[in-house]
């Protein structure tokens, strides 16, 4: 059981290191950039595929996570303390090693949060986030979830958009790189771009096996036999509720994680990163993939997100991840690609034993 | 026979030099929001550099080279700008950058522009992108702070003693707000009411009135979107007779359009490109304006706007640095920093190493709106 | 706060009020016909508005108006057989994401064929400056032809609905589609009208208000959101307390720029839904129907 849930995600590794080397050989290195961009909304779109698929959640604002973790992270390394040096709580943290001085580009010196910290503040930040809206909004059902966390979104938008130290409309910029480890940071620059290919694929690989975890757990095959129908699960002794909620929190400190890295990657965040249109390309990414089913997501979001920042879509980027999820929504509800042959199965037989599935419409 | 082959070799090496004395062509990258919400900066700014790409061409390009440019609609999105920014510089390895076109994204590349040691000539007008000066980067719009003053400087006049402050929650509307709190106390003024709306806001009645509610002796409003016209109206429907001075944003006529009779007895500074009718002919800028307008208005059958005007300057600035320093992208930055005297549409530039922007507050006039039309104050 | 401050921030709330009890009546009668929410509620009324600009270059006003609102009921009930009418039985989940892909492509649409350019209808009487004044309020004439639109636009609805066969077979369906499927009445013809008839409205809203608001490509998602709030705090499903719960978030948001920043009028209102969602979800006027959805 172990070796084969692991398995896949080996080869997934191995795939990774092929496409590096691809690039490589093919002389086009630099389909790296946006390969690790695609990387970091991955993490988000996984998230939200095991809640859509197994939680039967939709969210219309999934996007609010990632923007909270990436202007977390952003903010706190940006900020420059060096007015409040001696002052009681800064002096404090830099007596803890939790600040770091460095010089920018322009020749100034700034006194900020070290990223480590940052990243730890976006974590628990996103967490906590997600818990205390996840227990209200996971109670409503369809249309009134759908809202309620579109309106979330919404919010999480507007105070982006709204306040002047988050940089406003203009966002957050010359946020420093990410010293991970001895040698390896999250940062955009040219030399280090085969690594961050790497971290970034290596953080996807270690998300799915979080989100593999979940699902293989007692709940989620509980969950998934009886094909969401959740009184059954209930009456069973099934905690649906709290299986939603871990859901929907781990969903949401992925995307959280995914925010931050990519601040670091790319020096900097705007308010767009919260928008609706985005939280809608992270459904409409599940949709094609197909809800619960992880790898066809991983797929699709590469697909679409790699076009989309090469722009291939150009002007009507959009519109075609919005016919896309019509289209898709149309026809194969369950998603086109479910690579996973097992699920459509079952729900077959769990059709056919339950003809009238309470969650349709009246 | 020697003769023979001799003729032939030359033709032959002939032949050879002159399909060698093509030159490849020189790639120019654009970065502009050509769709989306900030269209209305990108798509003329797009439009002004292909109509001036293809006069270049016609007159044989630069340095016999023609020039070939590469258009990245970044639809203002400041991740697409990023991701775009890198693969102009390290995929199409182009020459120079032209654009964003708005502050958000600029600063976003500035720093990946900095470390590559590429060239951008940005649009957009935010102080932060040439403060601190970051040696590649350059930009050509006038600054907020000029336009405040002008501002500043008519309201007095005027006999104004207390306004009130209306700005967007945009990148702009915020620059402004900025330099508008810092400027007025030394003006003399004082800002009695201060308000911010979304910039999507369709009615601002309740702000104007919240204004009227304040005792204000003028109006001030500092946004770029069509809430410029909604916040005129607003104010005249409720009886407001106080004058109303708008940002540099207004100087695009279909604002004033839009706005109807709201928008007459408006006063704004902006660049003289938007009266280049009215120009006297001896004004050092007659020449340019009038070249650019006539071109764009025939071209494109719109009218011309401060903001096509960015591109322009932008690309006739590189230019003209490169017809004097050649390729070589060092020499061609150093020749930028040390341009005096360029008269573009937004004014007469004149950079040095720490003054990337190159405008002083000499760039913009102060317009109102007469009979529908942009007038100079004053006349 | 004198009583002129207050009875102008009235008035706008009214201006507002109008368009967001407009789209949340439009959200109900598509809502009880069917059971969907139409995230593209917000489309009609931009289309309403777009096209009328365009026709307006063509024909006198009236004519202009009249033929958007055509154009949007047609628009209405393609995109009802096109995307809803062969679904069998879909999920809720699935609904939602469609009308979601519905309203993007719509908008999507308009900009293509407009650009992002703003418009506006001129103003009905007057101008952009003429107000009316009374008790010490100005208000602009715009503001009362919208007010007396949207009180027609009620009027007409509570006769149709009430008086008409055709308004009470709908009804019928409301009740019990299967039931009054068997009773012979033609039950998808009639979610149609349902959708011509939210269009139409919707479009006659966007309109009226263009003058005042101005239109452009990208207004209806914003407009879904608080149409959705409005329908939400009536009771889903209860057309006249949208107009009321309308007209209240109006009043809402004006008021909260007198206290708030003026940044924030709009979270304003997704607060309101959030809180509304989360403690009391029938909305002020209540309804089972709703605890039926909640106890699925």
């Amino acid at each position: 059981m172990l070796s084969s849930r692991y398995a896949r995600i080996a080869l997934f590794g191995a795939a990774v290191v092929l496409v590096q080397v691809a690039t490589q050989l093919g002389g086009k290195p630099f389909f790296l950039t946006q390969l690790t961009m695609s990387a970091y909304y991955t993490l988000v779109a996984v998230g939200l595929s095991l809640l859509m698929g197994y939680a039967g959640q939709i969210s219309l604002g999934h996007a609010a996570f990632f923007a909270i973790g990436g202007y977390a992270s952003g903010y706190l390394t940006t900020f420059d303390l060096s007015p409040l040096r001696e002052e009681g709580l800064v002096a404090l943290l830099g007596r803890a090693g939790l600040l770091v001085d460095r010089a920018d580009l322009y020749g100034g010196q700034t006194l900020a949060v070290h990223p480590w910290a940052a990243f730890a503040v976006a974590i628990v930040l996103s967490l906590a986030i997600a818990w205390a809206i996840g227990v209200p909004v996971l109670k409503l059902k369809g249309h009134y979830l759908a809202m309620a966390t579109l309106g979330f979104g919404t919010i999480v938008y507007s105070v982006v958009l709204g306040t002047a130290r988050f940089g406003a409309a203009d966002g957050l910029s010359s946020v420093p790189p990410f010293p991970l480890v001895a040698g390896l940071a999250v940062s955009g620059a040219r030399a280090d771009r085969v690594s961050n290919y790497y971290v970034a694929w290596g953080l996807v690989a270690l998300g799915l096996m979080l989100l593999v975890n979940l699902v293989e757990s007692r709940v989620g095959r509980a969950l998934r036999a009886i094909h969401g129908a959740e009184d059954a699960a209930g009456s069973m002794g099934v905690d649906v509720a709290r299986f939603k909620l871990k859901t929907f929190v781990l969903s949401a400190v992925l995307a959280a994680v995914g925010g931050s890295f990519l601040t670091h990657f790319n020096g900097g965040i705007g308010p767009g990163e919260a928008a609706v249109m985005k939280s809608v390309r992270y459904v409409a990414i599940v949709a094609v993939g197909g809800m619960g089913s992880l790898w066809g997501t991983v797929a699709t979001s590469v697909a679409l997100n790699f076009l989309s920042l090469r722009g291939y879509f150009g002007t009507l980027d959009d519109a075609v991840f919005g016919v896309v999820l019509l289209v898709v929504m149309l026809t194969s509800p369950d998603g086109i690609l479910r690579l996973d042959p097992r699920v459509p199965v079952k729900a077959l037989l769990a059709r056919l034993r339950k003809p009238n599935r309470p969650e349709e419409a009246p | 026979m020697k003769k023979l082959v001799l003729a032939a070799a030359v033709l032959g090496f002939s032949a050879l030099s002159a399909s060698a004395v093509e030159k490849a062509p020189l790639k120019i990258g654009a970065l502009l929001a050509v769709t989306g919400p900030a269209a209305f900066l990108g798509a003329p700014e797009a439009r002004t550099l292909e109509m001036l790409v293809e006069e270049l061409n016609a007159k044989g390009g630069i340095d016999g080279r023609k020039i070939q440019l590469v258009v990245k609609d970044t639809t203002g999105s400041p991740e697409k700008a990023v991701s775009f920014a890198k693969q102009l510089i390290e995929e199409e390895q182009v020459f120079a950058i032209i654009g964003p076109a708005t502050s958000g994204e600029t600063l976003q590349i500035k720093a990946i522009v900095e470390e590559a040691k590429a060239l951008l000539i940005s649009c957009a007008a935010a102080e932060k992108i040439v403060d601190p000066v970051a040696a590649h980067v350059f930009n050509v719009a006038p600054k907020d702070r000029y336009a405040a003053e002008m501002i500043f400087r008519q309201m007095k006049k005027m006999g104004v003693k207390k306004f009130g402050l209306l700005s967007s929650n945009t990148g702009f509307g915020t620059a402004g707000k900025e330099q508008v709190e810092k400027g007025a106390a030394a003006a003399g003024l004082e800002i009695a009411a201060n308000e911010v709306y979304d910039k999507a806001a369709t009615d601002l009645t309740a702000e104007v009135t919240k204004l009227k509610a304040a005792g204000v002796d003028a109006i001030l409003n500092w946004s770029i979107e069509p809430a410029q016209a909604i916040v005129i109206k607003n104010a005249r429907q409720i009886g407001l007779t106080i004058p109303i001075f708008q940002s540099h944003g207004f100087a695009n006529i279909q604002y004033a359009r839009t706005a109807g009779a709201a928008a007459e007895g408006v006063m704004f500074p902006a660049s003289r490109i938007v009266v280049a009718d009215a120009l006297p002919a001896k004004h050092p800028q007659k020449a340019v304006v009038m070249a650019y307008k006539s071109a764009y208005e025939k071209k494109y059958k719109e009218d011309v706007s401060t903001f096509g005007g960015h591109a322009w300057d932008a690309l006739q600035i590189l230019v003209r640095a490169v017809q004097s320093a050649g390729l070589d992208r060092e020499k061609v930055r150093t020749a930028i920093e040390n341009m005096k005297g360029h008269v573009g549409t937004a004014g007469v530039f004149n950079y040095s190493p720490t003054d990337h922007n190159g405008l002083t507050i000499d760039a913009f006039a102060m317009l109102t709106v007469k009979d529908g039309k942009f007038v100079m104050l004053g006349e | 706060m004198s009583l002129e401050l207050v009875l102008q921030y009235l008035v706008a709330g009214l201006t507002y009020g109008t368009i967001y009890a407009v789209v949340g009546v439009g959200f109900n009668i598509i809502y009880n016909a069917t059971g969907i929410i139409n995230f593209a509620q917000g489309e009609f009324v931009m289309l309403g508005g777009m096209t009328a600009v365009t026709l307006h270059g063509l024909v006198p006003l009236p004519l202009a108006i009249a033929g958007a609102v055509a154009v949007t009921m047609v628009v209405g009930a393609l995109i009802e057989v096109s995307f809803i009418r062969w679904l069998r039985k879909p999920s809720v989940l699935r609904m939602v994401v469609i009308t979601i892909g519905i309203s993007i492509v719509v908008r999507e649409g308009a900009l293509l064929l407009w650009g992002e350019s703003v418009r506006a209808l001129p103003y009905f009487t007057g101008n952009e400056v003429t107000s009316l004044a009374f008790a010490g309020v100005h208000v602009s004439p715009q503001v009362l032809w919208s007010l007396a639109t949207c009180l027609a636009i009620v009027g007409f609805l509570w006769f149709f609905f009430q008086h008409t066969s055709v308004g009470r077979q709908m009804r019928a369906c409301a009740a019990n589609r299967d039931a009054a499927a068997l009773c012979g009445i033609p039950t998808r013809n009639l979610v149609t009208l349902s959708f011509v008839l939210s269009a139409g409205i919707g479009a006659l809203a966007g309109c009226v208000v263009s003058p005042i608001t101005y239109t452009s490509y990208g207004i209806g998602s914003g407009l879904a959101i608080k149409g959705f709030t409005v329908a939400i705090l009536g009771g889903l499903g209860n057309s006249m307390a949208a107009v009321g719960a309308g007209f209240l978030v109006g009043i809402l948001e004006a008021a909260s720029v007198s206290l708030l920043p003026a940044a924030y009028k709009d979270a304003v209102s997704v607060a309101l839904l959030l809180a509304i969602l989360f403690l009391r979800p029938s909305g002020i006027f209540g309804s089972s129907a709703v605890e039926r959805l909640r106890a699925h």
